[in-house]
């Protein structure tokens, strides 16, 4: 079930290696390699990555820590409420590794990976359309998903799901 | 494509300018006159949109055109080669297409926010309904997020049955792309056979599982129930009927000059722009990149068997159906290995806070029943962590991005999809080639719409 056979097993903490890729710090969450870059350095960290051969970038996705701010993070990192996670992919050393930036909720935004990896566009327009992190740069930063009128951004935490109207008004949906 | 309200600062800055109804502007494809000429550029040559990287030649593009000369033709979301709601706009000189913008959304139910609400063993049932064509994948990736969240293995018998019922669902999945592949350029008979054979294969599938489509059958712990009475027979027979009838198809359709004319050489992708665009699967495979993770990043026992990975060499959309086409033979092989190799034992994980208790026990047993009771309603709480698992799904690699925060529901639960970040591939494909193609192209893509918008 590992990801990648290359990578050592293990928990966080245990692993050999550079504790520092690219200036960012490395952690380990179920035997893998996770990078946790700050805004700043995000951009110098993913084209690092890209020169190391992580020619493909498989995933971006935003996470809203609302609800969860007590998550575990290496020692230097500032926990924020979005984050931005990215997957790279080396298709020749056959090797992923995660990216993670904390994005504060005051100015959620990053900067876009377009001219990285341009497959990402749909992925940023879908992380903005959802969570609401904006990416400087991007061509056309607009809603993917939701309609180009929909108020607010239907992933983050504070957004509540929608009821199901129900026969008897009395019973509480728990939805 | 204008960037609405790029420079205000803030969050809720995307201000629809004509709220009223339905206002869907940015969405869509501007006017000619509307777009900046770097942006026309991107959208002609690179599409690709390639900032860096693979360079494009600006002068085999004709930027020349004006508004009056090209038209934007809208193509879906209600068309039946559209293969769902897929919406495109295209800008075209005459009947040459000279810009595309795929418009999707049009299917999204939200099942990332649902996924968020449902515990972890009520999550197949929403997962499943992504790719309605290859649901076992979504609910095997699901279960394996979990289940490596929760450091637990799977017993192997359960395995061996996921792969089982996951190569007979990339064979069926792949016999719908035939079909629909067939009926596209107008092979209209292709779409009976393909419909016939998959037949057989949701008919097993509904023998194990229940259930045609949708299953909820891979859970995490496992599968839902073993194999019944005579698989064996029943798989042997579909893999005994299918080969030949590839054969057939393959006589039907690569010996028909009517279909090579509309899939050779149409739609072109290269291996570096399929990197650079994030394609996978069997697209990625027909630009001549050899990359499939069963082999390339093995996960469950797929490094004990022995099967090809599909290559083509000009990545039109003859290559992709060639590659789909000969998958499915690979995956009949690995199924015959498969059925060898199935081992006796458990089919489930026989961990009570994970897996409900056999049903005989809880007449028996008053722990049984307890924790039957405390499954289906709590569901088992999964430590805190997150995880990135990906599988090889027929149209490419289907990753799961979960993250716990240590209660019974995923915090946040994330579906990397393929047909998502494969439409990303139209406009390229699309670029200089016939309004007539697009029908084919689209068709060669396989997107699955369930799975693009969630």
């Amino acid at each position: 079930m590992s990801e990648a056979p290359s990578e050592p097993m293990g928990t966080a903490g245990s692993e050999p290696g550079p504790d520092l890729v690219h200036g960012a710090l490395v952690s380990w969450s179920r035997g893998q390699q996770v990078l946790h870059a700050t805004r700043e350095s995000y951009l110098d960290v993913m084209s690092g990555l890209r020169d190391d051969g992580y020619d493909m970038c498989v995933d971006l996705c935003a996470v809203d820590y609302l609800a969860h701010p007590a998550r575990s993070l290496p020692d230097g990192v500032t926990a924020e409420r979005f984050e931005v996670v990215v997957d790279l992919l080396s298709l020749q050393q056959r090797k992923r590794v995660r990216v993670r930036v904390q994005v504060p909720e005051s100015d959620p935004r990053v900067v876009s990976l377009f001219g990285l990896y341009p497959g990402t566009e749909a992925m940023e327009r879908e992380a903005f359309d959802l969570m609401g992190v904006r990416f400087d740069g991007h061509p056309d930063l607009s809603r993917i998903l939701m309609p180009e009128d929909w108020e607010g951004h239907p992933l983050r935490k504070d957004y509540s799901v929608g009821r199901v109207p129900v026969q008897f008004k009395a019973a509480r949906s728990t939805r | 494509m204008s960037s609405n309200g790029e420079d205000a600062p803030g969050v809720d800055e995307v201000v629809p300018t004509g709220a009223i109804g339905t206002f869907e502007g940015a969405q869509e494809m501007d006017d000619r006159s509307d777009t900046s000429a770097t942006e026309l550029l991107r959208q002609q040559g690179a599409v690709l949109r390639l900032a860096e990287g693979v360079s494009v030649d600006p002068g085999a593009f004709n930027t020349e055109f004006t508004a009056d000369d090209t038209m934007i033709l809208n193509l879906g979301p209600q068309h039946p080669s559209t293969h769902g709601v897929l919406r495109l706009m295209m800008e075209l000189d005459g009947e040459t297409v000279l810009r595309t913008k795929p418009i999707v959304g049009y299917l999204h139910t939200g099942m990332e926010k649902t996924g968020e609400e449902l515990t972890y063993i009520q999550g197949p049932t929403n997962v499943t309904r992504m790719d309605y064509l290859a649901p076992l994948f979504n609910e095997c990736v699901f279960s394996m997020a979990t289940e490596q969240l929760l450091e637990i293995e799977v017993p192997p018998r359960a395995t061996w049955i996921r792969m089982l019922m996951c190569e007979l669902n990339r064979v069926s999945s792949h016999l719908l792309f035939m079909a629909t592949n067939g009926l596209d350029v107008a092979a209209l008979s292709m779409m009976l056979y393909a419909w016939r054979e998959r037949e057989t294969i949701l008919s097993f599938m509904e023998k194990v599982t229940g259930l045609r489509m949708n299953h909820n059958f891979i859970r995490p712990g496992g599968v839902a129930a073993d194999l019944p009475d005579g698989w064996r027979d029943d798989v042997i027979a579909i893999c005994d009927l299918i080969p030949p009838r590839l054969d057939t198809y393959d006589e039907l359709l690569t010996g028909q000059p009517v279909f090579l004319q509309r899939t050779e050489g149409v739609g072109t992708l290269s291996g570096e722009e399929a990197i650079a665009l994030g394609a996978t699967g069997p697209i990625l495979r027909s630009s001549g990149v050899t990359w499939d993770l069963r082999r390339d990043m093995p996960y469950q026992y797929y490094d004990q068997l022995e099967f090809d990975v599909v290559v083509g060499k000009y990545g039109d959309a003859f290559d992709r159906y060639a590659v789909r086409l000969n998958e499915m033979r690979e995956s009949v092989r690995i199924i015959r290995q498969i059925v060898e190799l199935m081992p006796a034992g458990d089919y489930r994980l026989q961990d009570k806070k994970v897996t409900p208790p056999p049903r005989a026990r809880i007449d028996q047993s008053m722990e049984a029943l307890i924790h039957h009771f405390k499954i289906f309603t709590e569901g088992f709480k999964v430590p805190e962590g997150e995880v990135y698992v990906a599988i090889e799904s027929p149209r490419g690699e289907l990753g799961c991005y979960m993250v716990s925060n240590g209660s019974a529901k995923p915090y946040r639960l994330h579906i990397r999809d393929p047909s998502f970040v494969n439409i990303q591939s139209l406009p390229p494909m699309m670029r200089g080639g016939l309004i007539a193609d697009a029908v084919a192209i689209i068709s060669s893509v396989d997107p699955v719409m369930g799975g693009v918008d969630r």
